[in-house]
């Protein structure tokens, strides 16, 4: 939580900004949704308010003209087209642009521009209602209001709104007491008068705004142009005011239980910075050690008091274990919530009418995994739509509806969370990976390759099968870059595609980085943590079978040679062996390797603690747990050290 | 002048520093970046690591390297005794706050060393690597060495270090 209110600001224009894009994006599909409208209207009119007073002067301006447009669609002036939502979706992506404070000025005034242009095809096709309301503005207008009860604890001054109405012209104020409770119930500084107003004469809408814009986004308001003969006749004002606020009564009051609802749930979120969480999550942990050497102590002594306190501070750590992990944890809504815009662009940009459906946004993940997700779900989007999906064209001759469909879908399964992303494009063409996997010497020509390995070949660093490079791929970032990021949470990838029919990429993600499921094993004196999620299975590598392989450290399992590891060797322990050691056979994507341990300890589940910078250069270990005796244990960084470890089997072969 | 080395260290203000044993001879570290001083705990070896700091401990629970100069001024390692201490500091490597564990056969005292017994460590006469250290302090007929502790471990984090490897 920063002091600095500009950084306050920051976090709070882009909050805004993501609110107005879903809006926009919603009100994209469904133009006539007035709803939606407002909504957006109120958010460009509150950027552009705490803007200005926090000093971002161009960013109010800009934001400005947006408001004005907005309001014109919501006053029924110009229709909501889809022109005008793109316009102001882009006007948005400058408005961050200014908040961040690196927007060329051009930029805006092109937008601002096509903005303009857009109100006016919008305003010219429209039903043109435009000068009606004009006509009778001149002779005034009648609005009724009704402040928030809390108003005036807030620091506003009804009178003085009241005064401001009167200063804009000849005015005619009645009080509507009706919600005034009993003597006894009343709360003396509650404001619960609302007023009804005529003015006459000629003014603008907006300066009637002007006076209520501090407290316009909490207060109830009508503001109405005043017909022709009721400026003249002027008879019965009040009765024709109480028709009105019948009508409009229950609309306001469900408006405001709505809004009030929002600001309760809103109320009940407390930001706090990341680091703090993962401060707390720290001292959990040490909570959780210096939790399980006092119960070992307990259960050593006679105490059977010290033993139950003990027990009662087991349960509690737990607990508070597991409430750390639900803190953390967000839905994946956040995140896909982002690509809608995503596909907007990219359907622009290629030309194809492209669907997006989300399924499972309630799924929840841990916040760094959802943050480091974002990049290859992008990666993988843009290849669909680029690579995947068919031209409406060739589509319609497959058969398949003009529109192409992409699906994304998250769902949790054990500890893990499965994120699939799904086109009804043309699949993968495996001739042609074949062929450009053969011209990078990745496979022989004419070698035999399972279908999972010939679509794994996407993975390679440097592979493309696009025939041509586009603006959408081709940037630099390959699929290999999507494995690598995905392999660093711990995750997989796995890839299925039917030709004509499209292509699903699976991503299986762990629900935390912070916890780790593991394999307790000794090496020689040290213990080490295996990932279980890598774990396959185990055997056991008897002495006699270890002396025999000597030479090659390759075993037979189910008919597939599988190379190992001795751990033992490769950290360098100078111990003997035990009698009975273990293999443990763990996955790295297609590859299988065995790793000889001393012993299998049993499972171990724990908090992930981070190596030190002066052992980055140790790629063995992807980081580091504390036992519950309080001693270290590395983890095995599976993919790291089986790469490490192969050209040394190679060596050793080849010596042999 | 050699105490221009050490950041506040002027000739009116003596620098405030904690002495450590170390394979017979006394070091001393800016007081200011000790964190604490533990009694020796079991080490956890990381295999592969520069033989510096080949191992880590569990310092409230975090994973800390376990740091010994005796590697870097070749110095005989001796057994564990009863004095020896775990010195904890804090150093900034690289721009970020890097706790450390440095092994002290016995730890002596806070004290302060005056500027102008500072010298430069001479040509001959020693067998570390000049590198090493940023001065000698003499003091009470004894020699008191100021190691240069960021130059010692930013060949474990720089980039241009040689990636460690499995021996």
């Amino acid at each position: 939580m920063s002091e600095d209110p500009t950084a306050a600001f920051r976090i709070e224009a882009g909050e805004l900004l993501e609110q107005v894009e879903q809006g926009l994006l919603d009100l994209r599909d469904n133009l006539s949704d007035m709803g939606l409208v407002n909504a957006v209207f109120r958010g460009l009119h509150t950027l552009k308010g705490s803007g200005a007073m926090f000093g971002f002067d161009a960013l109010a301006g800009f934001t400005h003209h947006c408001e004005t447009a907005f309001d014109r669609v919501r006053k029924g002036d110009v229709r909501a087209t889809p022109d005008l939502v793109d316009v102001i979706l882009s006007a948005g992506d400058h408005m961050r642009a200014l908040v961040e404070g690196d927007a060329p000025e051009a930029t805006g005034q092109a937008i601002l521009s096509r903005l303009a242009a857009a109100v006016d095809a919008a305003a010219g096709g429209g039903s043109a209602p435009a000068p009606a309301p004009a006509a009778p503005a001149k002779k005034g207008w009648k609005l009724s209001f009704r402040l928030p009860a809390d108003a005036m604890a807030n620091g506003t001054n009804p009178l003085a709104l009241l005064d401001e109405l009167r200063a804009l012209g000849e005015t005619t104020i009645v009080a509507r007491t009706d919600a005034v409770p009993p003597l006894a119930d009343l709360v003396p500084n509650h404001c619960l008068i609302g007023w009804d107003c005529t003015l006459i004469g000629d003014i603008s809408h907006d300066a009637i705004e002007d006076v209520f814009l501090f407290v316009m986004d909490d207060m109830e308001i009508t503001i109405e142009p005043l017909a022709v003969e009721d400026a003249g006749a002027d008879a019965d004002p009040v009765a024709q005011v109480a028709v009105e606020a019948a009508v409009a009564a229950p609309v306001a009051a469900n408006d405001q239980q709505d809004r009030r609802a929002a600001t309760r749930t809103q109320g009940e979120h407390v930001r706090v910075p990341a680091e703090r969480l993962d401060e707390l999550m720290d001292r959990v942990g040490e909570l959780v050690i210096a939790q399980s050497r006092l119960s070992q102590l307990a259960h050593h002594g006679n105490d059977l008091s010290l033993r139950s306190v003990s027990e009662e501070i087991e349960r509690l750590a737990g607990e508070m274990r597991d409430t750390m992990m639900v803190l953390r944890m967000v839905p994946v809504s956040t995140l896909f919530g982002r690509f809608r815009r995503l596909i907007l662009d990219l359907a622009n940009e290629t030309g194809k009418a492209i669907e997006l459906v989300t399924e499972g946004e309630t799924t929840e993940v841990d916040k760094t995994v959802i943050e480091r997700l974002f990049d290859p779900l992008v990666h993988i989007i843009r290849n669909s739509c680029d690579h995947g999906l068919e031209k409406a064209e060739d589509r319609i001759a497959a058969g398949k509806p003009a529109s192409g469909l992409i699906r994304l879908s998250a769902h949790q399964a054990g500890g893990e969370v499965l994120i699939t992303i799904t086109d009804d494009g043309r699949g993968i063409d495996r001739e042609r990976v074949r062929a450009k996997a053969e011209a990078n010497g990745l496979i022989q020509p004419g070698q035999v390759v399972s279908e999972d390995e010939l679509l794994g070949m996407i993975f390679h660093p440097g592979f493309s099968t696009a025939a041509q490079v586009t603006n959408l791929s081709g940037r630099g970032v390959g699929m290999d870059v999507v494995k690598r990021t995905i392999e660093s949470l711990r995750g997989s990838i796995d890839v299925k595609s039917v030709a004509g029919q499209g292509s699903t990429i699976t991503l299986r993600i762990p629900l935390t980085l912070a916890i780790i499921e593991g394999l307790l094993v000794r090496v020689g004196e040290g213990r080490y943590v295996i990932p279980l999620a890598a774990v396959e299975e185990c055997l056991e590598l008897s002495l006699e079978e270890d002396l025999r392989s000597r030479g090659r450290s390759i075993i037979t399992l189910r008919e597939r040679l599988i190379p190992f590891l001795r751990l033992r060797d490769l950290f360098v322990t100078g111990t003997k062996p035990d009698t009975y050691q273990k293999i443990v056979v763990v996955g790295t994507g297609a590859e299988r390797v065995g790793l000889v341990v001393d012993q299998i300890i049993g499972n171990h589940q724990t908090v992930i603690k981070a190596m030190s910078p002066l052992h980055r250069n140790v790629a063995s270990f992807a980081g580091a747990t504390i036992l519950g005796d309080g001693s270290v244990a590395l983890i095995l960084d599976i993919a790291q050290l089986v790469a490490l470890g192969q050209p040394r089997e190679e060596r050793r072969i080849a010596a042999a | 002048m050699p105490y221009h080395k050490i950041p506040n260290w002027t000739p009116e203000q003596g620098l405030e520093v904690l002495t450590f044993g170390l394979g017979g001879e006394t070091f001393a570290l800016e007081a200011g970046i000790v964190r604490e001083i533990l009694d020796v705990m079991p080490l956890t070896q990381v295999p592969g690591a520069d033989e510096m700091a080949a191992a880590v401990i569990n310092f409230r629970g975090r994973i800390v390297p376990h740091a010994d100069l005796r590697v870097s001024f070749g110095m005989d390692r001796h057994s564990t005794t009863a004095d020896s201490r775990i010195i904890v500091i804090e150093l900034e490597l690289d721009g970020n706050p890097t706790l450390i564990g440095l092994a002290a056969d016995r730890v002596n005292e806070v004290t302060v060393l005056h500027a102008l017994d500072a010298e430069e460590p001479p040509v001959i006469g020693i067998r570390w690597p000049r590198e090493h250290i940023r001065c000698l302090v003499r003091r009470e007929g004894d020699v008191v060495v100021l190691p240069d502790l960021p130059h010692l471990f930013a060949r474990l984090t720089g980039n241009s270090a040689e990636p460690a490897t499995l021996h």
